[in-house]
């Protein structure tokens, strides 16, 4: 009993490098008892759990890093908690398999005074290669246990806690017997000696960096002016001696210990090439990477979006927002419908009323089982249940035109988004994108990003909302800043609907019978981003130096299941939480600004039987107000304009308000859609791509809004987002428009003129030099101190 | 001086010193480029930049620009 009372409240931090296997070594820890935020102050995500056999054990998952130094907002946050805040013990999980970088970061560890547990993973891999590493040496040199795990087969897992829940009771701190060469371990003593006033256990750690002269150490432990000049004198001898400075000396000391050390320790068996180097020989090969790559993406988009997009989001569209699902008979059904359009047109063709208002009433209906096994759907089964409720019509209206139909129009892209998101995240875990980032370098550092950029935007095809997360891997604020701002020009699921309708309306085809549609519009997405880009480097706020890009390439490993089923769900979580929040609260907005009006002088809900019920409604009101403002790029009517605000809201629905706005059934691919929407564009072909180009480019919906403002961590970065995609969208909106009605022999005008002065503004940001601004190097360590 | 970015493909070199500043250069020791390793050239990605090193037994990819901090003396 009396361990279990010494227990109480330990706090176990967990150290490690990217990559080393620390999220599932974390996960299998803590189970699903996970707290996630952000670190005070920067964007840095923060996992917090309690440790699953013993649950007065806090687990801290420190972000994956290289090394201690105060240069990225991660060694930053890492290092501040484990000098100020002072863990009760540290497990340093090491990838066996690359022992003498993942070292490096442990030997800064074990400086720090705090016990120490370091945990080998991966350790059976090792001995496939059929190498074998010393333990007992190991542990011996580093002052602190080893434990061999896998956190992968979940192997060692408690003799690793036991060792760490023993020391961090003890309180043993680590005591590494890892010395550098005599020279340099002389003047560190020397160092040593000098400064007071700092914890006996911190006394190497704060004497080695006053050697390597770090600012930030300096500020925080602020020794005296003699001190400084002493220790500045040391330096200056030190750095005689080795013709070198001593960051560089210190740093070629720690790894040249650590060789010795591994060297030592290891024993190999001398096999040349691995696994990943066979595999790399053909994924990132000179000629065949690209194509490689090509292929995987052609891949994963084909199984999302024609299986995801087409057959499952189909299948969900039909029973939540639809009427239901017919599983037999479908063949009897179809052929019965086909007969009965035929004949429709046929009436509509004579002009006889008569004969259409009978053929409406004998529209084929699944519904009543006639045709074979009928599954009612979500929406008439609410509708029914509230009408025999005897619920108010206002209240009937707002559950099934607004919430059900809104939020189910969310709900039926999850489909999709769980196929894509489940490719995409095996890809990232197996190490495949860390070679994607490889491959697409030297396009994204053109315009200031890195490849890392590459990421966010391919998950932006999916869904804005966890591509805007997924920036968080960037560690760089700028590129970060950046990525977040123009990630969500690529078109994501939702607004292909958009895409389709305006290709219907322009050429007359259903856009999916047409190859070429989609990557045309993924295309201009990048387009639009590459433009952005380098336009806002050359702004004050993104200039400076391209930031580097010295990333390692893991190693490939066939990542779990589980791994790759959290990943994703975490990330159709965020997408399923902004559907059930933010886009549940606008759609009751959006359907109160839409079906509330003032109608023949009284103020109240609007009939949505009265055919343009629409025209009296709030929404129309607000539209035109708005409208003279799109009126340059050609769809200046409160129709277009309403139709954009509640793209607002949700892209999906864009093609919902034409359907609402032409009194029709509205389809993306029904051609009646695309003449009904086209006479609202007022047959403008010009028009019709500024809208597109305005809807795709401008803020996107509110939930990635949310996200964005969230992953800034800043209201004034989130407007100048918010505001400079807006902007972005309009001038291109306006060039369109305006370039294409002069083309078309419309006249030379005004609006002419505005597109001129737009177009210019934009050639010369993009081809002028790059301005100077003040001497002040921004980049990290701005970044960096910034984030302090 | 020659520097990694000299240095052909399938090739190697020693490192002899790391020229440049602050955070870069810290970052390029921090992943272990550091006086006296080698290092090996694997390959250049696709488009031509950046190059992919093996330097104490992992790949690690860096820039062209970035191969340029890097005083090597190139391997026999």
């Amino acid at each position: 009993m009396k361990e279990r009372v010494d227990r109480m409240g330990l706090r176990i931090a967990l150290a490690g490098n990217p990559n080393c296997g620390k999220t599932t070594l974390f996960n299998s820890l803590t189970g699903a008892s996970q707290y996630v935020g952000n670190w005070p102050g920067v964007t840095v995500e923060k996992k917090e759990g309690k440790y699953v056999r013993d649950k007065s054990v806090t687990i801290t998952d420190l972000p994956g890093i290289y090394s201690l130094s105060p240069y990225s907002p991660e060694e930053i946050v890492s290092r501040d908690y484990l000098i100020e805040d002072r863990p009760d013990a540290v497990i340093n999980l090491v990838d066996a398999t690359n022992l003498e970088r993942n070292l490096y970061l442990t030997t800064q560890i074990v400086n720090l005074g705090l016990p120490v547990v370091v945990a080998l993973n991966m350790a059976d891999l090792v001995k496939k290669n059929g190498d074998k590493i010393n333990v007992a040496k190991l542990s011996d040199q580093l002052g602190c246990p080893v434990v061999e795990i896998s956190a992968l087969k979940n192997t060692g897992i408690d003799e690793l806690m036991q060792h760490a829940i023993k020391q961090a009771t003890s309180k043993s701190a680590a005591a590494p017997k890892v010395r550098f060469d005599a020279a340099v371990e002389d003047v560190i003593d020397q160092v040593e000696a000098l400064i007071k006033g700092v914890p006996a256990h911190l006394a190497r750690w704060y004497a080695i960096k006053l050697l390597e002269g770090e600012q930030r150490t300096i500020d925080s432990i602020k020794p005296s002016k003699t001190t400084l000049d002493k220790v500045a004198e040391i330096r200056a001898g030190l750095e005689q001696r080795f013709d070198d400075d001593a960051e560089s000396i210190v740093t070629a000391e720690r790894y040249d210990a650590i060789a010795h050390m591994v060297d030592e320790t290891v024993k190999r068996s001398g096999k040349n090439l691995t696994t990943t180097q066979k595999i790399d020989r053909i994924v990132t090969n000179r000629w065949l990477g690209l194509p490689v790559f090509i292929a995987v993406m052609f891949v994963v988009y084909y199984i999302a979006v024609t299986l995801g997009g087409g057959v499952v989001t189909d299948w969900a569209n039909d029973g939540i927002s639809g009427d239901g699902w017919l599983y037999t008979g479908t063949e009897a059904y179809d052929a019965a419908v086909a007969d009965w359009e035929e004949q429709v047109a046929a009436a509509e063709e004579a002009g006889d009323e008569a004969l259409l208002a009978q053929l409406a009433e004998e529209e084929p209906d699944a519904s009543d089982g006639s045709y074979g096994l009928w599954i009612p759907g979500l929406t008439p089964i609410i509708s029914g249940a509230l009408e025999s409720a005897g619920v108010a019509a206002w209240l009937q209206s707002l559950v099934v035109d607004g919430i059900v139909a809104g939020v189910g129009a969310v709900i039926g892209f999850i489909p999709q988004m769980i196929l894509l998101f489940l490719m995409l995240s095996f890809l990232e875990g197996c190490g495949y994108m860390a070679r994607v980032a490889f491959i697409m370098d030297r396009i994204f550092r053109k315009f200031g990003l890195s490849g890392k950029s590459f990421i966010p935007m391919l998950i932006a095809s999916g869904c804005g909302v966890p591509a805007v997360m997924a920036t968080k891997t960037i560690e760089n604020e700028r590129d970060r800043r950046m990525t977040i701002m123009t990630t969500t020009m690529i078109p994501c699921g939702a607004k292909l609907p958009i895409i389709a309708l305006v290709f219907g309306a322009l050429a007359g085809q259903v856009s999916d019978d047409v190859w070429y549609v989609g990557p045309l519009f993924y295309f201009m997405g990048v387009a639009a981003i590459i433009i952005s880009g380098i336009m806002l480097r050359k702004t004050r706020m993104f200039a400076g130096e391209a930031t580097p890009f010295i990333m390692e390439l893991p190693q490939y490993h066939l990542p779990t299941v589980r791994s790759v089923l959290m990943a994703t769900w975490e990330r159709v979580r965020s997408y399923i939480i902004k559907a059930g929040t933010i886009i549940f609260l606008s759609t009751i907005v959006i359907w109160f600004l839409m079906n509330f009006g003032f109608y023949e002088g009284s103020f109240g809900l609007l009939d949505s039987e009265m055919p343009d019920y629409i025209q009296y409604s709030l929404m129309a009101g607000l539209g035109s107000i708005i409208a003279p403002l799109f009126a340059p790029l050609g769809f200046g009517d409160w129709q277009a304009t309403v139709t954009s605000i509640t793209g607002l809201v949700a892209k999906e629905n864009v093609v919902a308000t034409v359907g609402i706005l032409t009194s029709l059934d509205a389809s993306e691919t029904d051609p009646t859609t695309w003449t009904a929407f086209a006479a609202m564009m007022g047959g403008s072909a010009p028009a019709i791509m500024a809208f597109c180009a305005f809807n795709l480019l401008c803020a996107p919906c509110f939930a990635a809004i949310g996200t964005i403002r969230r992953q800034m961590a800043s209201a004034k970065w989130t407007w100048f987002a918010i505001g400079y995609m807006t902007v972005f969208a309009y001038a291109v909106a306006l060039m369109i428009y305006q370039f294409g009605t002069l083309l078309a022999g419309g006249g030379f005008g005004i609006g002419t003129v505005f597109a001129l002065v737009v177009l210019a503004a934009i050639l010369f940001q993009l081809f002028r030099p790059m301005p100077k601004y003040d001497k002040e190097k921004p980049g990290v360590v701005a970044g960096a101190a910034e984030a302090a | 001086m020659a520097t990694l970015r000299d240095i052909p493909i399938g090739g190697s070199a020693k490192v002899v010193k790391l020229s440049g500043e602050g955070a870069i250069k810290r970052h390029i020791m921090d992943m272990g480029i550091t006086k006296g390793v080698d290092v090996h050239v694997r390959k250049v990605a696709p488009l031509g930049d950046p190059i992919e090193v093996t330097v104490r037994g992992y790949e690690l990819s860096l820039r062209k620009s970035e191969a340029e901090c890097v005083m090597v003396e190139a391997n026999a």
